[in-house]
């Protein structure tokens, strides 16, 4: 069902990254599915108490006439609760587009926008991904922050998301 | 007119008879009740039957109908119509917020005898006095309050369209309706007359009974304050329902009241 496009995409995913504090990987797997759409994915913090500690990215359709796409992303369950409606869209530095199946990297850095400053702590990094016609995949990669030394933290997923990596820089 | 009729019964059935209240049920089944976008809609199922969501039986006069917008002005129902097994209504949600869409009535529902036969009697009280035979012997006249209610969101979940009447039996969220997770506690107060209901038995039934061999209804029953805790088992539409039953009857010749709550509620997964 699934094939991976890491060898195409492994050079984009390598280029070095610009201070970059805390990094997000996701990998959106390429699905053989008789129609395919590509999926919303919501990208956010959360504390011990889930409550939102940064909302660092939606990815939609973002240039769907009358704002159709926003239709959608109620089927994002958990990010739409925590985080979507709250939220104005579209989000300056966070909406963006959906992304094509492969890997894509975002970068973030202390002290700006949208990650901004997070008191040292336990957290939690939560990826979930909705398909139309399709899907729904949600995944948590705890994580310690500060770290104390660089620390890549990964989690596979089985559905809509591939591999998710978090790259801490202390 | 047949199915009116028919609707009506049933729903007086559902609520007087204890053994047909299992088995017929009245729901209202909105197409979403958490929205996002600019412009949402939803259209609503209504109708009375035996399995949940399923159209069998008869379809639910919706001529009570209130919905509340989130700002507590009242919302309109577009594209009513009626069928063999159900009624359906749109609802365009023009404001951000929480819907609620409510369906409150009272009536009266009897037996006497006439002549050696007994006869059922149903309709809105003040009719009773007029219909039912001055010579009728036996009459038992019972006061029937009943809510039935479903709530719908268009971005973030208010609170302002779910205040309470303070008439009959009704739930007052303490968990937002539009809010519920599998696995996650929800609280609500049951209240008669705006006053907690200690001790009632609430019935939780997951739908779609169809492709599962057991019913896996639930009960809980309310604490001294009113307050139900209902976790829910899995995601899906949930059908909760109360009654209860005493003596503090408005209607002249009633000797009892029955009151009953029913609502749809929708359980998200995690």
């Amino acid at each position: 069902m699934r094939a991976l496009l890491t060898l195409t995409l492994t050079g984009l995913a390598a280029t070095p990254a610009l201070a970059a504090d805390m990094a997000v990987t996701i990998e959106i797997p390429r699905l053989q599915v008789a129609e395919y759409h590509r999926p919303y994915v919501g990208v956010w913090v959360e504390g011990p108490d889930q409550s939102v500690a940064a909302n660092l990215a939606v990815l939609y359709d973002v240039k769907k006439a009358d704002r159709e796409g926003e239709k959608w992303l109620k089927d994002m369950r958990q990010w739409w609760r925590r985080v979507g409606r709250d939220l104005t869209l579209p989000a300056d530095g966070i909406s963006g587009p959906t992304k094509a199946p492969g890997e894509h990297r975002l970068e973030y850095t202390v002290g700006k926008d949208p990650l901004g400053e997070l008191a040292p702590g336990e957290y939690t990094l939560v990826v979930e991904a909705a398909r139309e016609v399709g899907g729904r995949e949600l995944m948590r990669i705890p994580f310690t922050w500060p770290a104390k030394a660089p620390a890549t933290l990964t989690a596979e997923g089985s559905e809509e998301l591939g591999r998710i990596a978090l790259d801490l820089t202390p | 007119m047949i199915s009116r009729n028919w609707a009506a019964l049933a729903v007086a059935a559902a609520i007087c008879i204890p053994f047909q209240a299992q088995a017929h049920r009245t729901w209202m089944l909105p197409s979403a009740t958490v929205l996002s976008g600019e412009d949402p809609w939803v259209t609503v199922d209504a109708a009375v039957s035996n399995d949940l969501f399923y159209f069998e039986h008869v379809p639910l006069r919706i001529d009570g109908l209130s919905i509340t917008a989130p700002d507590g002005s009242a919302a309109k129902a577009e594209n009513a119509s009626t069928g063999k097994y159900r009624t359906t209504f749109d609802l365009h949600l023009t404001q951000p917020g929480t819907y609620k869409l409510a369906m409150p009535g009272k009536m009266v529902v009897g037996t006497y005898e006439l002549n050696g036969e007994r006869k059922r009697w149903r309709g809105p009280a003040e009719a009773a006095a007029k219909e039912i035979p001055a010579d009728a012997k036996n009459v038992v006249l019972t006061e029937m309050h009943r809510r039935l209610e479903t709530f719908v969101t268009a971005g973030k979940p208010t609170t302002d369209a779910l205040k309470i009447t303070g008439q009959g039996l009704e739930l007052e969220p303490i968990t937002h309706p539009n809010d519920l997770f599998e696995g996650e506690p929800a609280k609500f107060r049951l209240l008669l007359d705006g006053k907690p209901a200690a001790g009632t038995e609430v019935e939780v039934v997951p739908g779609g009974v169809r492709y599962r061999s057991k019913p896996d209804d639930t009960k809980v029953t309310s604490d001294q304050d009113g307050v139900i805790t209902v976790t829910w088992p899995t995601p899906g539409m949930y059908w909760i329902s109360a009654e209860v039953e005493d003596d503090k009857t408005t209607v002249k010749g009633a000797a009892k009241r029955m009151a009953v709550y029913t609502a749809t509620l929708e359980v998200l997964p995690q």
